[in-house]
């Protein structure tokens, strides 16, 4: 959490400066900085700060529901490992989660099981629609098959590729993490939480 | 003739239409009263102990307008036998999952695909598509973008966009390059 702008940054190493001149009344020892006992300290924004937190510490649900999920569970792997990006723990627990991955071909049999599971994610949430099928159908211009994930909930990140490739995904997480790292979540957490335009999180079928 | 359609034609002459042979695979073709009876003696007294497949054929503008296809085969692979049963569109076809438990499945996705009904069935569900749906979606009229339906709560279709692909063939063209894969522009 380090901000570079010009906000102070006191450094433990530098002692206690007691300023000098007769004040007289004011005990300045009260004040000073004691880096025996306060440790350090890193002065940011708020958004900063809990942006930083929640971007590097995404917890995936993982929707996989056709041959796109074969390359979410190799992103998983330790060839590529995810992990390093904070977004190890893929748990199929929606309550437990920040970002789904909707990685595969989205049927209408499955589509409003997929909204479900998203509905009973807590908020802050993002999505990533991984390989064409959940962007847009991909090759399945039929009958049963939903043209794409973003018909049924907001989409953050689309990843292009049939199937996108472990790196991809990898791409896409990151600026998934750009995405949050700019996002104004001060604003969120005083937001009613009934008015979704604050949120821009209209959901419409 | 292979000995298989000779026994079948002995014991069921009178019900069957008509024998095929292409490449070495054998057909025959009987009438949809006789089917049990014929698959249960395949099995009892041919040796064709096993069920390969079950599919359905819609033949759109031929009367009649279906035809049920069985593969059967002996365990060991050696011979083949392959049943048509020609079913007009208000016609049911008796089960044979009494005979064959694999059959069950088979022919709960005719129906789902087809909407051929299947007498005595005993669990004549959709099995891709969800219950409640409206359509048979393999039948020839329906279209491949589908049609909207919706059942709240359930699931949900809409109709999909075909501007500039898929590739789809044309099943009703008569030589092969009018039946050429293309982007068709329909929906
Ligand atoms: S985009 Fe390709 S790889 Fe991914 S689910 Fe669809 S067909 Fe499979």
């Amino acid at each position: 959490m380090i901000s570079k702008s010009s906000s102070p940054v006191i450094s433990p190493n530098v002692g206690p400066q007691i300023p000098t001149g007769d004040s007289g009344d004011v005990d300045l020892t009260d004040y000073v900085y004691d880096s025996k006992v306060e440790g350090n300290i890193i002065f940011t924004r708020v958004d900063a700060a809990i942006n930083w937190m929640r971007k590097n510490s995404l917890w995936p649900m993982p929707m996989g529901l056709a041959c796109c999920a074969i390359e979410l569970m190799a992103t998983a792997s330790s060839r590529f490992d995810i992990s390093r990006f904070g977004a190890e723990v893929m748990r199929f627990s929606p309550r437990q989660a920040d970002v789904m991955i909707v990685s595969g071909t989205v049927t209408y049999k499955m589509a409003l099981a997929v909204k479900r599971v998203w509905d009973q994610m807590p908020e802050p949430k993002w999505c990533i629609a991984m390989g064409a099928c959940a962007s847009s159908g991909g090759m399945y211009r039929s009958y049963a098959t939903l043209q794409g994930i973003d018909r049924l909930i907001p989409v953050d990140v689309y990843i292009s590729g049939c199937p996108p490739r472990p790196e991809a995904l990898i791409d896409g997480l990151m600026k998934l993490q750009d995405k949050i790292g700019s996002e104004k979540s001060l604003m969120g957490l005083k937001a009613d939480p009934e008015e979704k335009a604050v949120k821009g999180l209209e959901i419409s079928r | 003739m292979s000995e298989l359609v000779k026994k079948v034609q002995e014991h069921y002459g009178e019900y069957v239409i008509s024998t095929k042979e292409f490449r070495g695979e054998h057909t025959v073709v009987i009438k949809n009263q006789a089917l049990k009876a014929v698959m249960q003696y395949c099995r009892d007294h041919l040796n064709l102990e096993m069920l390969l497949d079950i599919c359905s054929v819609d033949h759109e503008d031929v009367d009649p307008r279906f035809e049920m296809v069985y593969e059967l085969s002996t365990l060991d692979d050696s011979k083949h036998l392959r049943i048509k049963v020609p079913i007009s569109e208000d016609e049911e076809v008796a089960t044979i999952s009494d005979i064959w438990a694999t059959a069950d499945w088979h022919e709960r996705e005719v129906y789902d695909m087809m909407g051929i009904k299947f007498t005595d069935h005993p669990n004549l569900k959709r099995i891709l598509m969800w219950e409640g749906y409206p359509y048979h979606p393999l039948r020839k009229e329906f279209p491949l973008a589908g049609k909207p339906t919706d059942m709240p709560d359930v699931a949900f279709t809409g109709v999909a966009p075909m501007e500039g692909g898929p590739f789809v063939t044309s099943s009703s063209a008569c030589d092969t390059v009018s039946a050429e894969p293309r982007a068709k522009g329909e929906s």
